[in-house]
Parts: C-alpha cells; sequence; structure tokens
C-alpha cells in the first residue's frame, strides 16, 4: 500500500513484471544476448541509484525479485507475465513453470499468466489447455515479435491465433497482453502496426486487450484505436519511466492517453526487472499533470485518477477484491515476516 | 563520433547530404541522430559510410530505407564512384550490406521475406506523419508570432516563401506535395488530402497533429537514449525543429497563462 503524504492509501497492482534468466549460460546465441542487452538499455533510463550491474540484470533472482516489488518497493501484488523465448534462451527467458513456483510460494501477492504461440498448432491448443486448466489462468501474454524456425512473428489476426483465442475465452481467459514487439515479417510493412490488436478486440468484445508499453512506439495510431474499442487498454511501461528524466515528455504522453482513452483504461506495469517499483510508484504519486498539458488536452489527472491507474483498473480486470487484499497486507510489516517464513517452510 | 577527415572539404558535401537523409520513423537526420559514425573516401574515389542503429532489432525496413537514401544521396554527387554502406552489429546486417554494395534493391536483399512489394507504402505513411510533425512546427513558429488562426489559414503556398524561417518553411514544403492541391493560391495548411481545415475544427486538427508529434518524439528519445546505452556514449541533443518547440511552447504557454 502506498501512502501519500496526506495519508490516503492506494493499492498498487502491478500489471506487468518479469521473473527472467537471461544468465549467459542461459543464453543460447548471439540473439539472447543482443535481446537483454537490448533490455539493459532501457533499464538505463532508471535513477542513477537504481541501477543495476549488468550480473544481476541477467539474472536477478526470486529473493532479490520479492524485495525489489514487495519490501523496499511499494507493489502489493504483481501480474507475473510468461514470455518463452525459447529460441534465445535454452530454459526460456521467464517460463511459466518458474513464474508459478513464484505464486504457490506467495499466493497472495502474484497472478501468473500463461502464453501461446499459434505457430504450434494443434499441439499447441493442447498445450495451452492443459496450463490454463492446471495455474487456473485468467490472462496470457503475447509476444508477437517472437520468432520461431523462419518464421519473424505473427498477427493477432492469423487464423491460428483466433483459434488460441476462442480456446482461452471458453476456459475461462479474460484477459490478453500483447506486447507489440516488432512482428518482422513481411519486411515491407511496419513491423510494428497495431491494427491487429483492433480486429481482434472487435471480434472478441468479451476479452480485454492491455496492450502494453501503449502502443509504443505507435502510440499516435493506438489512440485512435483504443478510443474506438471499449476494451482496450493501455500498460504504461516504457511510458513510464520517462517520468525521471523527461517528466515533461511524459506528461505529454499521460495528457494523450487521458485525453483518448481516459483514466478507466490506464493500467501501471512497472516492467520489472527493467525497472524498479519503489521509484515509479513514488514519482507516479507525486506527478501534476502541467497546467498547460491539462488544458490543451481539456483532461484532469487527479488523486482518483492516480488511485486507478495504479491499481484498481487491474484489480477490476483480474477480479481482485481490494479492500479484502487491503486488510491482509495492512501490516505490511507483519505480512512480510509472516509471508517470507512460509516461503522458507515451502523451500 | 562521426571520424572523416577533416582536411578533405569532399567530406563536408557528404556529411550535408547525409544530413538530409532521415529516420523515416522520427523524421530526424541520421547525422543529428548520431547514427552515422565514419566516412571515408579512397583514391577511387569509393566512398565508405559507417553506420549504427539504436539496437540490434531496428526494423530492417527502417534500416533499409536509410542505408538506400543514404546511397542515393552520396552518389548524387558528381565525383562519387561508388558507395559502400557497413552497418554495425544487427540481425540483418550482412544482407543490407551486401546488397547496398552491389547497388541493388530492397528484393534482391531480402527476396520473399519482403512480400514480393516494394517500401514505397511504409514511405508514404511515415512521410505523412511526417507531414504532420513539419506542419505543426510551422503552425507552432507562427502562433508565437501572434498570427491569429485566420490569418494562419488565409496564408497561401505562395506566402510561405515570404516567411522568416527557410528551415521551417523547407522542411514543411519538403513533405507539403505529399497531400497534393499545391499550387502558389492554394492554402499553406492543409490536411493530409489536401483539403482546407475547418476553422472552427482547427484546435481539434492541431490536436490530432499533436498525438503524433508526441508519437515521433518519444520515439526519438527512446532511441537516442538506448544508442547512447549501446555505445555507452553521451546521449546527443535534439537539433530538429519540432523537438525544441514542443517544449518551448509549452513554457511558452504556461508563462503566458
Amino acid at each position: 500500500m502506498y501512502k501519500m503524504p496526506n495519508g490516503e492509501e492506494l493499492f498498487v497492482l502491478d500489471g506487468h513484471i518479469h521473473n527472467w534468466d537471461a544468465s549467459v549460460e542461459n543464453q543460447k546465441n548471439v540473439h539472447g544476448r543482443q535481446f537483454i542487452d537490448c533490455f539493459y538499455g532501457y533499464h538505463q533510463m532508471s535513477p542513477d541509484e537504481y541501477l543495476w550491474p549488468r550480473e544481476k540484470f541477467y539474472h536477478y533472482g526470486e529473493k532479490a525479485l520479492y524485495d525489489d516489488l514487495f519490501v523496499s518497493g511499494h507493489d502489493d501484488m504483481a501480474v507475473v507475465q510468461t514470455t518463452n523465448l525459447k529460441e534465445f534462451y535454452k530454459t526460456g527467458f521467464n517460463t511459466i513453470e518458474r513464474n508459478y513456483e513464484l505464486q504457490k510460494a506467495h499466493p497472495e501477492r502474484f497472478i501468473t499468466n500463461g502464453s501461446f504461440d499459434p505457430r504450434d498448432g494443434e499441439a499447441g491448443l493442447e498445450t495451452l489447455a492443459a496450463e490454463i486448466e492446471k495455474y487456473k489462468l485468467k490472462g496470457v501474454k503475447l509476444y508477437t515479435g517472437e520468432w520461431k524456425g523462419d518464421s519473424k512473428g505473427w498477427k493477432l489476426t492469423d487464423p491460428w491465433c483466433i483459434r488460441y483465442l476462442e480456446l482461452a475465452r471458453s476456459m475461462g481467459v479474460r484477459n490478453i497482453h500483447v506486447h507489440k514487439g516488432p512482428t518482422i515479417l513481411p519486411l515491407n510493412r511496419d513491423a510494428f502496426d497495431v491494427a491487429d490488436v483492433d480486429d481482434v478486440a472487435t471480434t472478441f468484445q468479451d476479452l480485454n486487450f492491455i496492450v502494453e508499453h501503449c502502443g509504443l512506439p505507435r502510440l499516435d495510431d493506438f489512440c485512435w484505436i483504443a478510443t474506438q474499442e471499449t476494451n482496450v487498454y493501455a500498460g504504461l511501461a516504457v511510458a513510464l519511466p520517462f517520468i525521471h528524466k523527461r517528466p515533461e515528455y511524459f506528461a505529454h504522453i499521460l495528457g494523450e492517453l487521458l485525453f483518448w482513452i481516459g483514466e478507466d483504461k490506464i493500467c501501471y506495469g512497472s516492467d520489472y526487472g527493467i525497472w524498479s517499483p519503489k521509484w515509479l510508484v513514488e514519482k507516479f504519486a507525486a506527478f501534476e499533470l502541467p497546467e498547460a498539458v491539462a488544458r490543451e488536452k481539456g483532461v484532469n489527472f487527479t488523486l482518483e485518477s492516480k488511485r486507478k491507474i495504479l491499481g484498481l483498473n487491474m484489480a477490476r480486470l483480474y477480479d481482485v477484491d481490494v479492500e479484502a487484499k487491503k486488510a491482509v497486507f495492512r501490516d505490511s510489516r507483519e505480512f512480510h515476516a509472516a509471508d517470507a517464513s512460509a516461503s522458507m517452510a515451502a523451500e | 563520433m562521426l571520424h572523416a577527415d577533416p582536411n578533405d572539404p569532399r567530406n563536408a558535401d557528404i556529411i550535408a547530404r547525409l544530413d538530409r537523409v532521415t529516420d523515416p520513423e522520427l523524421d530526424e537526420s541520421v547525422i543529428s541522430l548520431g547514427f552515422v559514425t565514419a566516412v571515408t573516401i579512397d583514391d577511387r574515389s569509393i566512398v565508405s559510410i559507417g553506420y549504427r542503429l539504436p539496437t540490434y532489432w531496428c526494423s530492417a525496413n527502417f534500416a533499409w530505407i536509410m542505408a538506400e537514401d543514404m546511397r542515393d544521396a552520396v552518389l548524387a554527387l558528381p565525383w562519387v564512384a561508388q558507395v559502400r554502406l557497413t552497418l554495425d552489429e544487427h540481425m540483418f546486417a550482412e544482407q543490407i550490406n551486401s546488397t547496398i554494395a552491389d547497388g541493388g534493391s530492397f528484393r534482391d536483399a531480402f527476396g520473399a521475406e519482403a512480400d514480393g512489394q516494394s517500401l514505397d507504402t511504409i514511405r508514404e505513411l511515415f512521410a505523412r506523419k511526417a507531414f504532420g510533425r513539419r506542419q505543426l512546427a510551422l503552425i507552432e513558429q507562427l502562433q508565437r508570432a501572434d498570427w491569429s488562426t485566420g490569418r494562419l489559414l488565409a496564408l497561401t503556398m505562395a506566402g510561405l516563401h515570404a516567411l522568416p524561417w527557410p528551415e521551417e518553411v523547407e522542411r514543411y514544403l519538403d513533405r507539403r506535395s505529399l497531400a497534393g492541391n499545391d499550387g502558389p493560391d492554394a492554402p499553406a495548411f492543409v490536411d493530409v488530402n489536401g483539403g482546407p481545415i475547418d476553422p472552427e475544427r482547427f484546435g481539434a486538427h492541431l490536436s490530432s497533429l499533436r498525438t503524433i508529434v508526441v508519437n515521433m518524439e518519444f520515439n526519438g528519445m527512446l532511441c537516442r537514449g538506448l544508442l547512447a546505452a549501446r555505445y555507452n556514449e553521451p546521449e546527443l541533443p535534439s537539433r530538429a525543429p519540432g523537438l525544441i518547440d514542443f517544449v518551448r511552447s509549452a513554457a511558452v504557454e504556461h508563462a503566458r497563462s
């Protein structure tokens, strides 16, 4: 629970974290190294005191993760996303098995999301069904830019993807997190085109599509579609860290998002381990939208906006009973002690 | 960070040419973005250009467009015999480097992966975004000089040339033709299809341009930051008119209120 200077408590549900292993031993090839090095470039947007050495960044481990999120950090809960990337990492980058271990050790804290890759065909459908059942999944994370064999990515509108979405929906999955990575082929198109999100959001009205990084680098196109589709949400990861070095630009991004899609559809996500919840939440909670931006866009950014963006919106998507959770976490010191010993007992 | 022999005046010509080549996605010069790292000329007048991008993953189509535009811009100098480009560590560096040196096309480099099409659609898509960005930069310039909406919308193409900001005007004119309806008496400021802008909806028009600009400038900053981190160099300041104007206009507006 993040406490504002006036004593107001904000419930913080982090919609996007990773539990990755990108250690040198796990890197399969040059792509694996370049992938994590690219993330490390993003990590440099952090304030100096939150910069990690490369070794920690490659593989921080579960103890550091728990501490960075909940003990020194201000998250109350976190959705841990699955990104397999088995072409780049020997045992995968951020697998569901490892993520679920976290949830088992700390059931009050974590929501595990699965993933699928429509290029896995029939076999993949069976795996997805088994995982939804085993892990009681409510959400999946899709990474359309993932390589597989000769394929350099896929589209949400691919016929096989439609089949996967239909299966997921029929088994109770509600939230589709989409990382719009560059779907490289065919090369003569815009690799970051967000039009496929628009299409599937129309087809699957009862699913929620959370577009991570609010469609960046195509924020302009994303805002158009998110306005038309009531079930499209913006995940703040990548945009939010600008709040430190370039707050005036962050203000413009936030102004755009508030104007086009509104405070009910913007969701906080730290993208941990790229960035840490401690400084992100502190700076966001303290942030004021400059009057010039608020006036130009005709929007307000209030305490209530912060409350929704930091936790209530994602809680609604995942059916989290915020009041009940608050009661659990109220004495966070006591909770940490109990939670930590429970996890040690489990090991 | 750009290595070129300062004693050879031909280098200045090359760099001036390259400075007009933009990253289509960011609408900023490959020179000011810090993408060009080296220019050398050998005794057979073959020009070699080293360039780099912020990540290994930067889209191949944009990497190609920049390489091709750089090659063509430099080949336009009458004394240049050949242009060789070397893209630093990138997932498609090999294909791009070898095809550019052979004078080949995008299809020669990527074959079926390019879907048999040219890059014209993508070029046009981003040129239209650049049109919006450059229009907004110019309009904001005029607004700072206290031009009213009526006066702005009455400005003609011919009138543009009389403005005291040749650089911004030239940048805008470079993209203005895309929209069509560009005879001397046509309005200077039109929508992307060349249609007039309804004065009642001028605010909404500017707001939609602003969305494009916020996106492009955000990407520009991201790319600068990633490039600096990748090569362990200080971040280059932006030199594009829009970027500075953008911060300044917010500050000016704030001061006025």
